[in-house]
């Protein structure tokens, strides 16, 4: 039988979720909420249940936040709704006659609905130039903040490659802490490939004013090592940097391996439709992993609101309540004193109006032609929620009357 | 171990004892209190978790900072007695503490 996405699941149907990061946990809550009585069973990688990432390159870098703060709900929430926890669970393949998860022990888990919530991974620096080095670290999971975290002290040298928020998030907790920050980016500009050279400029005045050593334009040859331990980077000038460890952010790639091997159509993700649901009627996927149809293209985004409302279309879709999912585009990221809120997603944008309010917020109005398409808004809470609702109802104002400093932004609103 | 109590919007009560320090919206989420989203985590970045402090604790618990009031300036509902409830941490003096979750979040 083919399932309809307005038909519910039967009440005793299986559900397999795949990936116990935001969106697979938001899937199980998800659909316990809505009263799915049946099997649940998550089954993550790593051996902490699952947990927040965000403050991994923000609080808790910083040692502001315990890890158990870091995970969504107690272990006994699990207990409590019967869903079937499996963590330091690798799954090597997907069955879909028969319709089972593998799992490295041998053993397998039968599914009637299937999510696939399997995230992302960091890029990975190349073993040829060094990348293999102990002290070269990344920052996805806690395992890779707990291993790194005996470095932060004050007076190491600590060499970023990467000027995306990850790797501006981690040297601006890297000059908190006393460290020494030099932080390469090998494109023109850091932020490139997701903001415009107005942001650019602002994080690139931030960093330098708090001390970072930010060179853009500067590729990395390699990293040299004694012992096995990284101890020089040398640059793309064929400068020498000696350093003490390096902390790499060059972006993520999606994991769709298993659904590749499971020949599920892949497309920049697990290519999915308005549902989340996959190739395959009985598996979607959600989250940092999956491509979506949006504004008649396909996009992917590595972000927390978007595996929440992912996860949760997929619970709705599973419950015969679909409604189709609508991205809401929305990112954040803390440096210093600075609290960048961005709303909507500015791919595509040919022309950008610049905001500045009264006291240190300034916002850039990312448009195409006259159609607001972004706001980055950086200390200025009030536009990033004014520009939230005029992207979301789809309203764009003129570009000179934002940039005027005396309109109030709330006059915005229709 | 103060305990607080956080009314949900059908009315049903959820009385915490929580760690001193901790943030209301911290434990309105363990405790899976329907209306509480949070999706930053805390970050004081989304808004989505806002509840409205009882009248005869808003002043012990104070005024929004200015972030905060900036975000609550656009939340739905809002009221002389909104707050964001990961910007409220409790500490032993809110034994008895009172709140409500508004309608929605947004």
């Amino acid at each position: 039988m083919i399932s309809m996405s307005n038909n519910p699941i039967d009440q005793g149907a299986r559900i397999v979720v795949i990936g116990a990061g935001q969106a697979g946990f938001t899937a199980c809550a998800k659909l316990r909420e809505l009263g799915h009585p049946g099997p649940i069973t998550l089954i993550g990688e790593e051996a902490h249940p699952p947990y927040q990432r965000p403050p991994l390159s923000k609080g808790y870098l910083l040692g502001e936040m315990t890890e158990d703060r870091l995970y969504f709900r107690p272990i006994n929430f699990y207990q409590e709704r019967s869903i079937d926890l499996r963590l330091s669970e690798r799954v090597g393949f997907i069955d879909r006659v028969s319709k089972v998860v593998g799992l490295s022990n041998g053993s397998t888990v039968p599914y009637d609905r299937l999510i696939l919530t399997t995230g992302a991974r960091p890029r990975s620096l190349p073993a040829e130039i060094g990348g293999d080095l102990e002290g070269v670290f990344y920052v996805r999971n806690l395992a890779d903040i707990n291993s790194m975290a005996h470095h932060f002290r004050p007076g190491q040298h600590v060499l970023i490659v990467g000027g995306g928020y990850v790797g501006l998030e981690a040297a601006a907790v890297s000059a908190k802490l006393g460290l020494e920050v030099t932080l390469i980016e090998a494109s023109q500009r850091i932020l490139q490939r997701v903001a415009c050279p107005q942001t650019s400029a602002y994080f690139r005045n931030l960093h330098g004013k708090e001390g970072v050593v930010l060179c853009e334009d500067t590729g990395l040859k390699r990293l040299s090592g004694e012992d096995g331990h990284v101890r020089s980077a040398e640059l793309a000038d064929n400068s020498v940097l000696p350093i003490d460890f390096v902390i790499v952010g060059i972006g993520v790639v999606p994991n769709v391996e298993l659904a590749e091997a499971a020949g599920l159509t892949i497309d920049n993700g697990i290519a999915v439709d308005e549902d989340c649901r996959t190739s395959d009627p009985d598996i979607y996927a959600a989250g940092d992993c999956a491509s979506f149809p949006w504004r008649s293209r396909r996009i992917r985004l590595e972000s927390v609101g978007n595996a929440i409302e992912q996860a949760e279309s997929v619970a709705k879709a599973l419950m015969g309540q679909s409604s189709g999912y609508e991205a809401k585009p929305w990112f954040w990221s803390d440096q210093f004193d600075v609290k960048l809120q961005i709303a909507g997603y500015s791919q595509g944008y040919d022309n950008v109006a610049t905001r500045k309010s009264v006291g240190d917020g300034v916002s850039y109005w990312y448009y195409r032609g006259g159609d607001l398409l972004a706001v980055d808004a950086m200390n200025d809470p009030r536009v990033y929620m004014v520009a939230k609702r005029l992207i979301e109802a789809g309203t764009s104002p003129d570009p000179t009357v934002v940039s005027d400093p005396a309109t109030d932004v709330k006059s915005l609103l229709p | 171990m103060p305990k607080i109590s956080i009314i949900a919007k059908d009315g049903t009560p959820f009385e915490l004892q929580v760690e001193a320090g901790s943030t209301v919206m911290e434990n309105a989420v363990r405790n899976s209190i329907p209306g509480i989203v949070s999706e930053c985590g805390g970050a004081c970045a989304c808004a989505t978790c806002h509840v409205y402090v009882d009248e005869e604790w808003i002043e012990r618990v104070g005024p929004p900072g200015s972030i905060e009031a900036d975000m609550l300036e656009f939340a739905y509902d809002v009221r002389s007695t909104s707050r964001l409830s990961c910007q409220i941490k409790v500490s032993e003096e809110h034994e008895g503490l009172t709140m409500h979750v508004p309608e929605r979040q947004s």
